[in-house]
Formats: structure tokens, C-alpha cells, sequence
């Protein structure tokens, strides 16, 4: 049911992505997108009844019914590589305002 | 009109991803995983070179990577060329936002704060960079790692900055910690080519499952990513902070 629930997730972000014009708003679809990716791929690696994959002196053995560790790892990945983006298109945001004195891009002009 | 089309779009691509998700063979349904067929049995058996013990924390001595915490296993040795690029990406984004708020000078100022904040502050900034550095030291052992201690200890900064408007960070400093651990760890890979061959190779002996001195050069790489996510998102905060200055 969660990965139903992760993929609204993510078409939310694909449509803020296609109708907003405001740059700041762009940037908050993208992290919503790729909240919603990484609560899929997250729920992927799921196992009914499995435990996080950690071995401690109370779960102890490795024939335990462990959550695959995989997609965490890659979703770890995933989650410093948005936090990088996120500050980069924040920094450019900033540069655009100062540049135009605002954030929408219909109002930027330019020569199109 | 534009709103129309967009929903239809992404109407479309709903309905092909979930049907997608309900019709495909090769794809287990949600919980029903099973582990055996998958890759990540051997990352938990700790046997991709094909020796198959079941692991036993506190007793099993020289596994493959003696890291209690799979994921962690995962993240800094069997798949460490991810984490590689993951800290060189992470690396770029840091470079580009002080390329473009390099010019500024002047830092921003915040309401004047009072003494209480000025002060409870300093005490709270000293407990979270000790538990960021707690978090990425137990990366092996415990939940969190390099990357999340790293963001703590940014998390400090960041804490002293709204507080204290004549707060100011060594910025200097953090740019040789952030280059010198940034080495250490393509060092440290190196190091693996010289003594068996295999880049990043866990050349250290990994001890028992659950020690704190165990799991080989996971602490070192960890307690390395750490330093360095650490610097380098202190150094975009502090970026973030400036303002003026330029033309």
C-alpha cells in the first residue's frame, strides 16, 4: 500500500515541477519527488515481521528475519545527493533574485 | 489550459507505474520479499567470497567486514565507489555554491539575541557536536554514520550562527580539514591496491562482530566522510550567510 502511497507522492512532485513558475516552489516539487522515490525504493527492500539490519547482543545471529539492507544503503546515497542539490539550486535562487528582484520566471523576460 | 495537460501527463504515468507495480512477475509484492534470491543474503551472511557462517555478534571473529550494521557494511566496503562518487557530488555542490557567493564579504545580521540565548547556546553547541561525533565514530555499530554526524556537526554550526551575531566560524580551517580527509580517503584506497591488489580493499583486520576496534577501515573511512560532510556543509551555511560585498 506504501508504494501506491509513494508514487502520488511522487506525481505530486512531477506536476508542481510542470505548472509552477516560481523557483522556490520548483525546488520544493523536486524534494517532494524525490521524497516519494526514496519512500519507494526504501519500501522496496520491506519484509513482513523483519527487523533493522543491525546485528546487537539481542538480535545476535544472521539467520535473523533482517529488512534488505541494499536499498537503505542506496537511498542513503540518494538522500545526501538531493540535500547537495537542493543547496546548489537554493544558491542559484538566491543569485537569480538578486540579479532580477524576483522569483518567478515569467516575470524574469529575457530573449526568448 | 497548461494545468489540463499537466494533470493528463502525469495521469498517464500514474496509471503506468501502477499497473506496472501490480502486473510485474519479476517485482515481489510489498513484504513479501524474499531475501534468498537476492543479493543482499550475502551482504547479511558476510560470504561474498563464498564462505557461508552464520554470523554471531560478539563471537564471530575476521568476517568479511566485521561491521555489526549492514548498511554501513554496504555503504563503506562492498559498495564504496557509490559512496566515492556520493562524496564527490556532495563535494561539487558545496564547490558551486561558493563559487557563486564566493565574492561576498559582509555577513548577515540577525535580531540583536540576548544573553540567555547567547549562552544556552554555547552550552548546547558543545552536546550536539559531541553526539555527531559520537554518531559517526559508531557508524559500524549503531544507526547513523558518517553522513548524518557530518550534518550535525553542521547542524552546530548553524545553531551558533542564528544565536550569535558575533559568532564566526574558521572557515580556513574547515577547508584543510575538509581537503586533508578528503585525501585520506582515496589514501586509505590506495593503500588497499598496495597491499592486495584491489582498490578500497578492507586490508585491516576486522576483528569481532560488535567491538568498537573492529570492522577493519569502516571506522576510518566513516570517521573521514564524517570530518568532511561535516566541513563542507559548514562551509555552505556559512556561504548562505554571507551577503554584500559584491557588484
Amino acid at each position: 500500500m506504501i508504494q501506491y502511497f509513494s508514487i502520488i507522492l511522487m506525481l505530486i512532485g512531477i506536476f508542481g515541477l510542470l505548472i509552477d513558475r516560481n523557483i522556490l516552489k520548483l525546488i520544493v516539487s523536486l524534494n517532494v519527488f524525490e521524497i516519494g522515490l526514496n519512500l519507494f525504493i526504501v519500501s522496496i527492500g520491506f519484509v513482513n515481521n523483519g527487523i533493522a539490519p543491525i546485528l546487537t547482543a539481542n538480535n545476535s545471529s544472521s539467520n535473523l528475519n533482517f529488512v534488505d539492507p541494499l536499498p537503505q544503503a542506496l537511498v542513503l546515497t540518494s538522500i545526501v545527493i538531493g540535500l547537495g542539490i537542493t543547496s546548489l539550486g537554493l544558491a542559484f535562487a538566491r543569485k537569480i533574485y538578486k540579479e532580477y528582484n524576483t522569483f518567478d520566471l515569467n516575470e524574469m523576460g529575457g530573449n526568448n | 489550459m497548461k494545468k489540463v495537460l499537466a494533470f493528463i501527463l502525469v495521469a498517464i504515468l500514474g496509471y503506468f507505474m501502477i499497473t506496472g507495480l501490480m502486473t510485474a512477475q519479476e517485482f515481489s509484492t510489498y513484504g513479501n520479499v524474499n531475501l534468498d534470491e537476492k543479493i543482499s543474503r550475502n551482504f547479511i551472511d558476510k560470504d561474498v567470497n563464498g564462505k557461508s557462517d552464520e554470523i554471531i555478534y560478539g563471537q564471530t571473529s575476521n568476517p568479511e567486514t566485521g561491521s555489526a550494521n549492514y548498511v554501513t557494511s554496504i555503504i563503506a566496503n562492498y559498495r564504496i565507489f557509490d559512496t566515492l562518487g556520493e562524496v564527490t557530488v556532495l563535494f561539487v555542490s558545496a564547490l558551486g555554491v561558493s563559487l557563486l557567493f564566493g565574492k561576498n564579504t559582509k555577513k548577515y545580521n540577525f535580531y540583536e539575541s540576548n544573553f540567555i540565548l547567547k549562552t544556552a547556546s554555547k552550552m548546547i553547541f558543545g552536546l550536539i557536536l559531541v553526539v555527531g561525533i559520537y554518531i559517526f565514530v559508531h557508524g559500524h555499530l549503531t544507526p547513523g554514520g558518517g553522513f548524518p554526524g557530518g550534518a550535525m556537526i553542521a547542524s552546530s554550526i548553524l545553531l551558533m550562527y542564528l544565536a550569535d551575531n558575533e559568532f564566526k566560524a574558521n572557515i580556513n580551517k574547515f577547508k584543510q580539514a575538509e581537503s586533508l580527509s578528503g585525501s585520506l580517503i582515496l589514501v586509505i584506497g590506495l593503500l588497499g591496491i598496495v597491499t592486495s591488489g584491489y582498490f578500497f580493499y578492507n586490508f585491516l583486520p576486522t576483528g569481532t562482530v560488535g567491538e568498537t576496534f573492529s570492522a577493519g577501515i569502516i571506522p576510518i573511512i566513516y570517521t573521514l566522510i564524517g570530518l568532511k560532510v561535516g566541513s563542507e556543509l559548514s562551509g555552505v551555511i556559512y556561504n548562505f550567510m554571507l551577503e554584500g560585498g559584491e557588484q
